[in-house]
C-alpha cells in the first residue's frame, strides 16, 4: 500500500492559521518518490510552518493530504518513523558528543543495534576522529552535515529539510547537494526549502510560496514559461542611477544587479521592447534580449506577491 | 581635541553624551530592557504579586505553634461517671479531641503507629473504685513524643486540668477526697522519644525536605531546557511518545535520589544518632516512591511552565507550602482543618509521617499503607497531568 506508491508527498488544500494570521494558506503539492522538491519563498512566507504540518507537528487547520501515504492528520506517529526532519537551527544535543547523538538517535527509532547503526553513520559522515567531541562544539558546516547524518541514520523514507544550508560555506553546501542527489538515486524523497538560487536549480522539481499562498510550482523550464517574463540584460556604465530610474516605469516588473548586469524584465513584451529600443538607441549601455532565469522570475513573483503581511 | 579620538565617520553618527552619562545611560538602557521582558512573561508577572500574597495568608493563618484539638483515643474499660467525668476535663482543655475509643492495648498501639491518634488516655479499669478508696490511684496519658514541639503544651494542660477534674463528681461522702492535691496521680508516658528531642523529629523531617527540594528542581527544568535549547522540535519529530520521554527523563533522578537517600541517612544516624526502630527496607521503599512522586511533579510543572524561571517559581510556590503545611516546621495538628486537607495534598506530608514513623516509632508498612497510598496516587495523579499536559505537536 502505502510505500508502494509513488507519490511521497501528497497535500490538498493545507492551511494554517496563527492567530488572525494566515500562514499557510490553501497549499497543494505532489512530490513524486525519488524526487528532489525545492521549496522557495520569502522569509516568513510560510514554508516552516508548511514542513512542520507535512511532519505531523503541525496540524492543519483544514486540507489533507498523505506523507508516504499515511495520513498527515491521524497517522502521525508513521509519519515520524519514516520521516527524517532536518529543523532550521542546529536541534541536536550540544552537550553530547557527536557518537552520542547519534546513539540516541537510533535508539529512539529502536534500531536493532544502535551503536553500530552510530558507528556506520560516523565512517559516512567522515566523523569517526571527532566522534568523542561535542556536538556544540562543531563548526557550522559539520553540525548540519551531523544533522544530515542523524536523519537518515533510521533509514528514512522523505526527507524534509528546513533551510539546511543557511550559513553554511560553498564548498560544505556543494557536498551537501551531492550527497542529496546520491540519496535521491536510492529512491529517497527529499523536500528542501533555500534561499539559494544555486540550490534550486539543482532540483528536480520547485515550489514558490509567499504570504502562505502557492505562487508557482513545477520544473524549472515551466516555472520561467509560466512566468511571461520578457527580459534584457543591460551592461555598461552607471547601472545604478539607471537601475534607479528604471524601476519606476510603467512596464517594467522586475530590475536586479547580477554582478555587472543589470536584468530588467516586464510581462508586457511589446512595452518591454519599447523601453529597450528607446534606452538602447541612447547608447550609454548595452541592451540584449536573454531567456528569464529563475532568480528573475522568483523577484517578480515576489514584487508581485507584496510585502509580508 | 578630545582625548578620545573618533574614527572617521562611514555614516553620519548620531551625537554621542559624555563619558559618565553614557555609562548611566548603559545601566538605564539595561534596566529597560529587563522590564519589558519581565511585564512580557504574563505568568511570571501574575507570580510576582500572587505568590507573596497568596503565602502570607496562607501561612499567617494556617501556622499556630501551639496545636490543639489533637487526635486523642481513649482506652477504658471503666465506664464509671468519674472516668467519663475525668475524660470530659480532659477535652475541656480544647487539646485533646477524643476522636477513637481503643477496643484494647494493642489497637491503641497501632492508632499512634499510623498516626491516627496522638494521645492515649488510659484509664485503668478498677480506677473509680481505687479513687473512692483514697488509693490514688494512676490515669495514664501516652503522648507520641515523636514531635515534642506538638505534645508539650497538651501535656502541660492535661497536667493543669486534672485539678479540677473531679470537682463536681466528689460531692457527698467523697468530698473529703478533695482536701488535699488530686485524688489521683497523672503518669506521662513520653513514647517514642522520651527525652524530648526535637532534633530526633527534625532529622527524619529534614530527610524529607531536602529530597523534595532536590528532586523537584532536577525535572522542573527537564522540558523547558529542551524547548530553550531548540532540541524539543527535533525530539517531537522523532517516533518518541510523551510517556516515554517522561518515564526516561524520570528514571536516572530516581538513582541520583536514592543515592542522595543513603547518603542523607547514614550521615543522619552517625552524626545526629537518629536510629532506625523500623526496617529499613520499608524506609527505602516508601522513599523511593517519595522521590519518584516529587520528580513527577517537578516534570508536571516543567510540561506547564512556558520557560525555566516559570518553572522555578512554580517549585518553589510548591516547595513553600510542603514545608510549612507538612508538619515539618510547624505541628500538622495545630493547623486548622482546611489547612489540614491542603497539607494532605503534599506529598511530603505523607513522607514526614513515613519517615519519622519508621525511624522513631518502628512502624511496619501495613501501619503507613494510607500514606504510601496517598503517595501511589499523587504519583500516578501528576504523571497523567504530565502526559496530557505534554504538547505532542508545536500548534
Amino acid at each position: 500500500m502505502s510505500v508502494e506508491s509513488d507519490i511521497a508527498i501528497d497535500v490538498r488544500g493545507l492551511t494554517k492559521s496563527f492567530g488572525a494570521k494566515k500562514v499557510v494558506d490553501n497549499f497543494t503539492l505532489q512530490v513524486a518518490r525519488g524526487n528532489i522538491q525545492g521549496f522557495l519563498g520569502p522569509n516568513g512566507s510560510g514554508k516552516t510552518t508548511t514542513i512542520r504540518m507535512l511532519c505531523g507537528l503541525l496540524t492543519p487547520d483544514s486540507g489533507e493530504g498523505r506523507c508516504l501515504g499515511y495520513d498527515i492528520r491521524r497517522q502521525q506517529e508513521e509519519i515520524k518513523r519514516y520521516v527524517g526532519y532536518m529543523t532550521q537551527g542546529f536541534s541536536l544535543y550540544r552537550d553530547l558528543t557527536i557518537r552520542e547523538n547519534l546513539e540516541f538517535v537510533a535508539r529512539v527509532y529502536g534500531l536493532e543495534a544502535p551503536e553500530d547503526a552510530a558507528q556506520a553513520a560516523l565512517e559516512r559522515l567522515g566523523l569517526v576522529a571527532r566522534a568523542d567531541q561535542l556536538a556544540g562544539e562543531l563548526s557550522g558546516g559539520w553540525k548540519q552535515r551531523l544533522s544530515l547524518g542523524a536523519c537518515i541514520l533510521p533509514g528514512p523514507s522523505l526527507l524534509l529539510l528546513d533551510e539546511p544550508t543557511a550559513g553554511v560555506d560553498p564548498k560544505a553546501r556543494r557536498d551537501f547537494w551531492d550527497e542529496i542527489h546520491h540519496l535521491a538515486t536510492q529512491g529517497l524523497t527529499v523536500l528542501v526549502s533555500t534561499h539559494y538560487m544555486d540550490e534550486a536549480e539543482r532540483c528536480h522539481q520547485i515550489a514558490y510560496i509567499a504570504n502562505g499562498r502557492l505562487l508557482a510550482s513545477g520544473t524549472i523550464p515551466e516555472i520561467i514559461a509560466d512566468a511571461h517574463l520578457s527580459t534584457w540584460v543591460v551592461t555598461g556604465e552607471g547601472l545604478d542611477a539607471l537601475s534607479s530610474e528604471l524601476k519606476h516605469l510603467p512596464g517594467v516588473d522586475i530590475v536586479a544587479r547580477f554582478g555587472s548586469t543589470l536584468h530588467v524584465g516586464g510581462r508586457d513584451e511589446a512595452a518591454m521592447e519599447r523601453i529597450a529600443r528607446r534606452y538602447g538607441a541612447e547608447g550609454v549601455h548595452r541592451w540584449k534580449r536573454d531567456e528569464p532565469t529563475l532568480e528573475d522570475v522568483f523577484i517578480d513573483l515576489m514584487t508581485r506577491a507584496g510585502p509580508d503581511q | 581635541m578630545s582625548a578620545e579620538q573618533s574614527p572617521p565617520n562611514a555614516v553620519p553618527r548620531p551625537a554621542r553624551r559624555g563619558a559618565l552619562a553614557q555609562s548611566w545611560q548603559r545601566v538605564v538602557a539595561m534596566f529597560v530592557k529587563e522590564f519589558i521582558q519581565l511585564r512580557r512573561d504574563r505568568p511570571t508577572f501574575a507570580m510576582i504579586i500572587g505568590i507573596p500574597l497568596i503565602q502570607l495568608l496562607l501561612f499567617g493563618f494556617a501556622i499556630n505553634t501551639d496545636p490543639k484539638h489533637l487526635p486523642t483515643a481513649v482506652l477504658t474499660s471503666d465506664d464509671s461517671p468519674i472516668a467519663r467525668a475525668m475524660i470530659g476535663a480532659l477535652r475541656a482543655t480544647d487539646y485533646f479531641n477524643i476522636k477513637y475509643v481503643a477496643r484494647g492495648e494493642t489497637d491503641a498501639d497501632k492508632l499512634l503507629l499510623s498516626n491516627k491518634a496522638q494521645f492515649i488516655i488510659q484509664i485503668p479499669p478498677d480506677f473509680s473504685r481505687q479513687l473512692v478508696r483514697g488509693e490514688k490511684p494512676g490515669l495514664l496519658l501516652i503522648a507520641d513524643a515523636s514531635d515534642p514541639v506538638a505534645t508539650s503544651g497538651a501535656i502541660a494542660a492535661a497536667l493543669g486540668a486534672a485539678d479540677q477534674a473531679l470537682d463536681r463528681e466528689l460531692i457527698g461522702p467523697l468530698a473529703s477526697l478533695k482536701q488535699n492535691a488530686p485524688p489521683f496521680e497523672i503518669r506521662i508516658h513520653r513514647r517514642y522519644n522520651p527525652a524530648g528531642e526535637t532534633r530526633r523529629n527534625i532529622v527524619p523531617g529534614l530527610i524529607g525536605t531536602i529530597l523534595t527540594m532536590t528532586m523537584l528542581i532536577y525535572t522542573a527544568l527537564s522540558v523547558t531546557r529542551e524547548i530553550e535549547r531548540g532540541t524539543m522540535e527535533a525530539l517531537l519529530a522523532m517516533p518518541v511518545r510523551p510517556v516515554e520521554i517522561m518515564l526516561g527523563k524520570i528514571a536516572p533522578y530516581v538513582v541520583v535520589g536514592a543515592v542522595q537517600m543513603s547518603t542523607i541517612l547514614i550521615v543522619a544516624s552517625l552524626l545526629f544518632q537518629v536510629p532506625v526502630v523500623g526496617s529499613l527496607f520499608t524506609l527505602t521503599l516508601l522513599t523511593l516512591l517519595f522521590i519518584v512522586a516529587n520528580l513527577s511533579v517537578g516534570y508536571t510543572f516543567s510540561t506547564v511552565a512556558v520557560n525555566q524561571l516559570q518553572a522555578m517559581q512554580m517549585t518553589f510556590f510548591f516547595f513553600l507550602p510542603s514545608m510549612l503545611l507538612s508538619g515539618f516546621l510547624f505541628p500538622f495538628y495545630g493547623m486548622p482543618t482546611w489547612a489540614q486537607y491542603l497539607g494532605e495534598i503534599m506529598p511530603l506530608t505523607h513522607y514526614l509521617r513515613i519517615v519519622r514513623s519508621v525511624t522513631l516509632k518502628g512502624s511496619n508498612f501495613g501501619d503507613l499503607a494510607v500514606d504510601a497510598g496517598a503517595l501511589a496516587a499523587f504519583t500516578l495523579v501528576a504523571m497523567s497531568v504530565a502526559v496530557m499536559r505534554f504538547r505532542q505537536t508545536l500548534d
